[in-house]
């Protein structure tokens, strides 16, 4: 690609006028900012509602003093769990490694001047805010938020308030927010795959992709075909509940002693449609983690990313088989038994890619010099996260077994452990690893250490408990233990959970305050703190208008070209032609 | 361009690798000691099929056990053993023979454990109950569970949903006009003789829900528009309680039913008290 308009392009970003450059900005970075402090946001709230969840498992009947009636209600209680869920999975888990970080750091990272497409990546982030706010409005309307949970199974979600409170206006606002969200993510998609496809620099072939652009690009094309796939099932969800269309619901229902209308749908298309997607959605939120982990675990063992093509292909591999398996959240759903077996012997092919992971990034560390800073410290523990809450998923993923453990809180750990908690320290890895690229600045490391330390071990004794909990029987999306004798057996489990729920939450603000107060006062950082190889570290801090400063970067070589034998430095960027190098010899064997 | 300096400083104190190392192994040990002490265990299995659900659960445990450990051990062990002590990092780019070996073993135990896992799942859902199983029928609605018996004709009556009415008396909607109806047993809560085979018929009225007794690893949804039958033989004479998982409403949590199991005897008893007066 000849670098002539990609500078012409860029030249629209310095103009100098305020809302055009930070609000209303077509510049990535900007537009990943942006997306960061959404999901900032997004992740203050949803915490939030899950410290009053935890708050009211263990102390149902404590006086809260913004709950209307004192006393939280059951259906207060699960419009909590409702946009709990929706609003971390779409607004933080979705938004945060993709959007955010993808946003700004795919075109550094190719060595592209912006997006393929900038304003449509303008209109992208203002639809996610838009959803984000509609999302929210829901606790605002009579009724408030909907209960049906963020799977939102009809005919719960599908008839209006008559099943509920919140399943009026507050599922419809649910309803639209998940809608806008979905364009929102589609046109995202489109910009991330045009742009990694079309846009890379010289000498970027694709095997000379970081590990972080093979996931960003991979996870992109899920949510092109996973989000099209639940704009559609929520557009007939809409139907169902404001035209009089039957799509999800079935003849003959009798909600409160009045007879429906509806006739001819299928409860059970939803759950098809809805996990057609929401299995790809594990995917979209874990695999941009997991191209950060590979990179940070090779940057500071001073390593190459130990078998880099196998890594690839695993993240694609992982892609693929993400759509084969959504059956596998509807063992117990009354689906054919049959198709349950299928389902479950894709389910468990997939622990082979992901163990692929594993086993290199252990051996990525292995024979490494390993430096523990702070990104280093949250990616060991997404690889640890990882391994626990992976190999968990082996269970659920056996029909016969899950009979036993669906719907328990056993789930509820382990989607917590693999997709929650690894994904969040994969951006925090990334959040301490690229500030300094992003603000110029560096985040204290002693705080971001702190940080580290009470959140790795807060969050096993939030989860790990949680196995038990299930395993004995306790069920998820219960407002409080009385429904059934021997869940009051499992209320001091709870109680531990919830303590350590509030320390681990606790800690969130050592991180927010060494965000805030780095971002006004941080030490001045220098271009190229980690001794990185990557394209991103051969530019200004924070990038220029137009990322190189007009001068784009050829690739001559891989990007984790660490401790080359021979070579005169410990690591050899990528951009650096060969005789540029400080002497001491080219690297060999570098036929890539 | 960016200044390049010859090797990053040695980042010194070897303090983060020890702690995590130490963290990972304490991690490791009480999570290892809380499953083999069984401080929580799943309740007493009451049928064939629930044993050999706990068969699976147990491989899958001693497998994914194994691999847990050794899992989280060896990276203990990486970031401990490889901590920056000054030394150069070795340049490997990866182990062909290595990763083909790790790939097949992986393979061989998940895929292994999925195909033995068909057992326990077939056992349970394949075959249809055991002929001459006694028929029930398990109606869900917000958030009541309501048992039908077939009654002494041995068949249901035809259910019409514009005469549910509960404070008539009708829960169900059992047609009046249908004969087989007549005879029909609703109750609320479930009573079956032990060793006999059980086929349940689930349903739904307005949302989905499910029955769910731990004793029996059973697990169904119950799915409005559809009747969906799941079958088990209780081999342990004892109340158990029936508990709804799938979010169903504000109710939820308290939606609650009882699974009696009693003797054959009992059973009869049970049948002449609640059939209705010809």
């Amino acid at each position: 690609m000849s670098s002539k308009p990609r500078i012409a392009h860029a030249a629209t970003h310095t103009q100098n006028n305020f809302l055009r450059r930070f609000v209303f900005s077509t510049d990535h970075k900007i537009i990943g900012l942006q997306y960061f402090f959404l999901a900032f946001a997004a992740v203050t709230i949803g915490t939030i509602l899950s410290l009053l969840i935890r708050f009211h498992l263990v102390w149902p009947a404590a006086h809260l003093p913004f709950v209307a009636g004192g006393i939280m209600t059951p259906e207060q209680y699960l419009a909590l769990v409702t946009m709990h869920g929706t609003i971390m999975v779409f607004f933080v888990l979705t938004t945060a490694p993709q959007s955010a970080f993808g946003n700004y750091f795919l075109p550094l990272q190719i060595g592209a001047p912006d997006m393929a497409f900038p304003r449509l990546n303008m209109l992208s982030f203002w639809l996610t805010l838009l959803a984000f706010l509609v999302m929210l409005s829901a606790f605002l309307v009579p009724g408030g938020a909907p209960i049906s949970g963020w799977t939102a199974y009809p005919p719960l979600s599908g008839l209006g308030e008559i099943t509920g409170p919140g399943e009026g206006m507050g599922q419809s606002l649910w309803v639209a927010s998940v809608l806008i969200f979905c364009v929102a993510s589609l046109l995202g998609s489109i910009n991330f795959i045009s742009t990694t496809i079309d846009m890379r620099a010289p000498g970027m072939t694709l095997t000379r992709m970081p590990l972080t652009v093979w996931a960003w690009f991979v996870t992109a094309i899920l949510s092109l075909l996973a989000f099209a796939v639940l704009l559609a099932g929520g557009i007939l969800l809409v139907l169902d509940r404001v035209a009089g269309t039957s799509f999800f619901l079935p003849a003959g229902l009798v909600v409160s002693g009045e007879v429906q209308t509806h006739d001819g749908g299928s409860p059970l298309l939803w759950q098809h449609l809805f996990w057609f997607f929401g299995h790809p959605e594990v995917y979209i939120a874990i695999l941009p983690g997991m191209g950060v982990v590979s990179h940070i675990l090779a940057n500071f063992s001073r390593k190459p990313v130990f078998g880099y093509r196998a890594m690839a292909f695993a993240i694609c591999a992982i892609g693929f088989l993400g759509f084969l398996v959504w059956g596998h959240h509807m063992f117990v759903s009354g689906m054919n038994p049959y198709s349950g077996l299928t389902f479950s012997l894709l389910t468990v092919s997939i622990g082979v890619p992901s163990a692929v992971k594993t086993f290199n990034w252990l051996g990525t560390l292995w024979g490494g010099r390993i430096q523990f800073h702070s990104p280093m410290l949250f990616a060991i523990g997404f690889v640890s996260f990882f391994v626990t809450g992976g190999l968990s998923g082996i269970f659920l993923a056996q029909p016969a077994v899950d009979t036993e453990l669906h719907a328990t809180y056993y789930v509820v750990a382990h989607f917590h452990i693999v997709m929650g908690v690894a994904a969040i320290f994969g951006i925090f890895a990334a959040t301490y690893y690229w500030f300094p690229k992003m603000f110029g600045q560096r985040m204290s490391e002693p705080l971001a250490k702190l940080h580290f330390w009470v959140t790795f071990v807060g969050v096993y004794c939030i989860f790990m408990p949680m196995h038990f909990v299930g395993i004995a029987g306790g069920i998820r999306r219960y407002a409080d233990s009385t429904g059934a004798t021997y869940l009051a057996a499992l209320e001091p489990l709870h109680r531990f959970m919830t303590i350590a729920a509030f320390i681990t939450a606790a800690a969130q603000l050592i991180f927010f305050y060494n965000l805030f107060r780095s971002l006004k006062s941080g030490e001045r950082g220098v271009e190229n703190p980690w001794l990185a190889t990557t394209l991103e570290w051969t530019t200004a801090s924070p990038p220029p208008a137009d990322n190189f400063a007009g001068c784009f970067p050829s690739v001559y070589r891989g990007p984790y070209e660490y401790s080359v034998p021979g070579a005169a430095q410990d690591f050899l960027p990528q951009h650096l032609a060969p005789e540029k190098l400080p002497s001491g010899g080219e690297e060999r064997n570098h036929a890539r | 361009m960016s200044k390049v300096s010859a090797r990053p400083p040695f980042s010194g104190s070897a303090s983060p690798a020890l702690v995590l190392a130490v963290l990972l192994v304490i991690f490791v040990a009480a999570t290892v000691y809380v499953v083999v002490a069984r401080l929580y265990p799943a309740p007493p299995p009451i049928s064939q099929d629930a044993v050999q659900v706990d068969h699976q659960y147990n491989l899958t445990l001693y497998v994914t056990g194994a691999a847990f450990v050794l899992a989280q051990l060896g990276l203990a062990w990486a970031v401990f053993r490889f901590r920056d002590r000054g030394q150069k990092a070795s340049h490997i780019r990866g182990n062909v023979a290595l990763e083909i070996l790790w790939t097949s073993v992986t393979a061989i135990a998940f895929v292994g454990l999925g195909i033995l896992g068909r057992n326990a799942w077939a056992g349970a859902r394949f075959a249809p109950a055991a002929p001459g199983a006694i028929q029930i029928e398990v109606t869900t609605n917000q958030f009541v569970y309501t048992f039908r018996y077939p009654g002494p004709d041995g068949k249901f009556g035809r259910l019409d949903p514009s005469l549910v009415s509960a404070p008539a008396g009708n829960p169900l909607g059992i047609d009046p006009n249908d004969p087989a109806g007549r005879d029909d047993i609703v109750v609320a809560s479930l009573t079956v003789p032990v060793n006999r085979p059980i086929e349940l018929l689930v349903r739904s009225q307005d949302v989905v829900h499910n029955f769910f007794v731990r004793e029996l690893r059973l697990q169904q949804d119950a799915v409005p528009g559809m009747v969906i039958p799941v079958h088990f033989t209780a081999d342990r004479i004892g109340t158990y309680e029936i508990v709804c998982t799938q979010l169903c409403g504000l109710g939820h949590y308290k939606m609650h039913g009882l699974l009696n199991v009693v003797s054959e005897s009992d059973y009869d008893a049970f049948l002449k008290r609640e059939a209705l007066p010809q």
